[in-house]
């Protein structure tokens, strides 16, 4: 990977992490460190998915990169800055579920535009949009609890996009899609991707779906975190998910990235098997 | 077409005969209440006119009836039925008001802000281990014998297990619900208004019903202490002239009160939590 110096004119990253590591105190009064001096850099523009096993600590790379959390040391930066609290240019895609269960869906569509302040005309009249991109303008008046799991990822999607992130960061967004949804929100984000120029950090466990979607692919170690391996996909855009699948050059890919990623997968198995001995 | 009538026949009867079932269920349990109400009221009056127990101490129902009847149609000696009922429910009322709205602010900004938690968790502690309801004669002797009185005891019964509620509510919020809306731009404030309190209303609510009680409990007990009006001196005075009747009598008013009201509170309940999925146990 090329370093780009952040002071050059136009060259600065959308996103850098440098050492950065993350430990957590447990219940028991010991560090757990989950991320350990991880180097990553992320183009203005550029789509990168991040593989690992499970547990690894891809979750809270991203929490690092939001600024919900502090690294314990290194350094987080975003175009340029250092991270320090909230930056209103990112956009995160929880793992767990995060619409709020009391607003219906067009308010929790509405939600970060009114946060921010926009007129509620304007935010319903964006957030009415969005739905209808996600599929969803059925259901505007349905509460959470009365959609389906997959439904309720879709809010969660369009609640993030409804804000134009500059930076979107995707926490294993279409892990709870049927198949057939899951191909074509990826196409649409793709397009979405396209349009913006935004910077993406994907994680996922499919690899069909990292090497689909992404410019390049992060390996990650067995936990505490670091990267393994990067892999640039040199497949050509416009890309359709379904269709880029078929190429040699993807199955190639795949071969490469999943003996890179099986390895780790292999020792944190190891490790739970040994740790329940 | 005959094949089609032959699968859903059955079909549809299996509903009926399943719906005929939860009725007959439900027509079972009312009638065994009743008659469980109705065996209990007998028993009480048979033994209390064949002398197994004091008529004089425990009295009857048919002259507890009486004695509501009475109060209905001629008041009571410190005036009309209605009026002590509003007495009793106003002090009720206000100091439920004024201890939910205390407990709800103090709790949901100790829960938010740690400083003030741990600046003020050990006091609420201590005053939360002090008998309360000794307060009432307190209160009468700073207050004097009006409502303000009951109303500040019904306040001290009320506040703190409301303020407990809102703050183990506001402390226990989703942290991906607050991370969420933090990402989204919203504000401490609004990150407090618009996810911790809504989070926390189930968490209060609960509190609400129990402390409604308290609310009444106070404000009985404030009047039965020293009062110019209300249920709780209705008590005080069937008791000094030995009117057993009077007493059950007061306390069965009381009850059909309480009852109403709690009804109240479960029907705005239901109107604020459409958003929450009903319980299992509803049998929708
Ligand atoms: N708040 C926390 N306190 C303590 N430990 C934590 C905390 N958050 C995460 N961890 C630990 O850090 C490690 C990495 O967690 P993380 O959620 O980042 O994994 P992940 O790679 O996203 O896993 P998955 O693929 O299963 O989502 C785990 O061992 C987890 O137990
Ligand atoms: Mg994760």
């Amino acid at each position: 990977m090329v370093h780009v110096d952040p002071h050059e004119a136009g060259a600065v990253p959308a996103i850098e992490l440098t050492g950065a590591t993350k430990r957590f105190r447990t219940p028991s009064g010991t560090l757990h460190t989950a991320v350990r001096e991880l180097d990553l850099t992320v183009a203005p523009g550029e789509f990168v998915a991040v593989v690992g096993p499970t547990g690894c600590g891809k979750s809270t790379t991203l929490t690092l990169v939001s600024g919900l959390e502090e690294p314990t040391e290194g350094e987080v930066r975003v175009y340029g800055e250092p991270v320090s609290g909230i930056n209103g240019h990112v956009g995160f895609v929880f793992q767990q579920d995060a619409v709020f269960p009391w607003r219906t869906v067009l308010s929790n569509v509405m939600a970060g535009p009114r946060f921010r302040g926009v007129p509620a005309d304007e935010a319903r009249e964006r957030a009415r949009d969005w739905l209808s991109r996600v599929g969803l303008s059925a259901f505007e008046d349905r509460y959470p609890h009365q959609l389906s799991g997959g439904m309720r990822k879709r809010v969660a999607l369009a609640q993030t996009f409804v804000n134009d992130p500059r930076i979107l960061l995707m926490d294993e967004p279409f892990s709870a899609l049927d198949v057939q949804t899951r191909a074509l929100m990826s196409d649409q984000l793709l397009e979405l991707w396209a349009g913006t120029g935004s910077s993406v950090v994907f994680v996922t466990h499919d690899l069909d779906e990292a090497i689909a979607l992404a410019d390049r692919v992060v390996v990650m170690t067995a936990g505490p975190a670091t990267v393994k391996e990067v892999f640039t996909v040199d497949l050509p855009r416009p890309r359709s998910v379904e269709a880029v699948r078929l190429q040699p050059r993807f199955v190639e890919l795949y071969r490469e990235i999943w003996a890179s990623l099986g390895e780790e997968v292999r020792i944190t198995r190891e490790r739970g098997a040994g740790r329940a001995a | 077409m005959p094949l089609e009538t032959a699968v859903a026949a059955p079909a549809a009867s299996r509903t009926e005969v399943r719906e005929r079932a939860a009725r007959n269920r439900k027509v079972g349990v009312y009638g065994a209440r009743a008659a469980v109400l109705a065996g209990f009221l007998g028993l009480w009056e048979v033994c209390s006119r064949t002398g197994v127990i004091d008529p004089f101490n425990f009295s009857q129902p048919s002259r507890i009836w009486d004695q509501i009847r009475q109060w209905v149609t001629h008041g009571t000696a410190q005036g009309s039925l209605g009026e002590q009922i509003g007495y009793t429910l106003y002090e009720a009322l206000t100091g439920w008001v004024l201890g939910v709205v205390g407990g709800v602010l103090l709790g949901i900004a100790l829960g938010r802000v740690r400083f003030l938690a741990d600046v003020f968790g050990p006091y609420i502690k201590v005053l939360n281990a002090i008998p309360r309801i000794v307060l009432a004669p307190i209160f009468l002797i700073w207050f004097g014998l009006g409502p303000a009185s009951k109303v500040a005891s019904a306040v001290v019964l009320v506040f703190f297990p409301v303020f407990f509620n809102a703050f183990q509510g506001a402390r226990e919020v989703d942290r991906n619900l607050v991370a969420n809306a933090r990402i989204l731009g919203a504000s401490n404030r609004k990150v407090t208004l618009q996810v911790v309190v809504p989070a926390a209303t189930t968490w209060i609510f609960t509190s609400l019903h129990v402390s409604f009680g308290f609310a009444l409990i106070g404000a009985i007990v404030g009047e039965y202490i020293g009062a110019t009006k209300g249920l709780g001196l209705m008590v005080a005075a069937a008791q000094g002239t030995f009117n057993a009747a009077g007493v059950y009598a007061a306390m069965t008013i009381l009850a059909v009160v309480a009852l109403f009201t709690e009804g109240l509170l479960t029907f705005a309940e239901k109107r604020l939590f459409r958003w929450k999925p009903a319980d299992a146990g509803d049998g929708r």
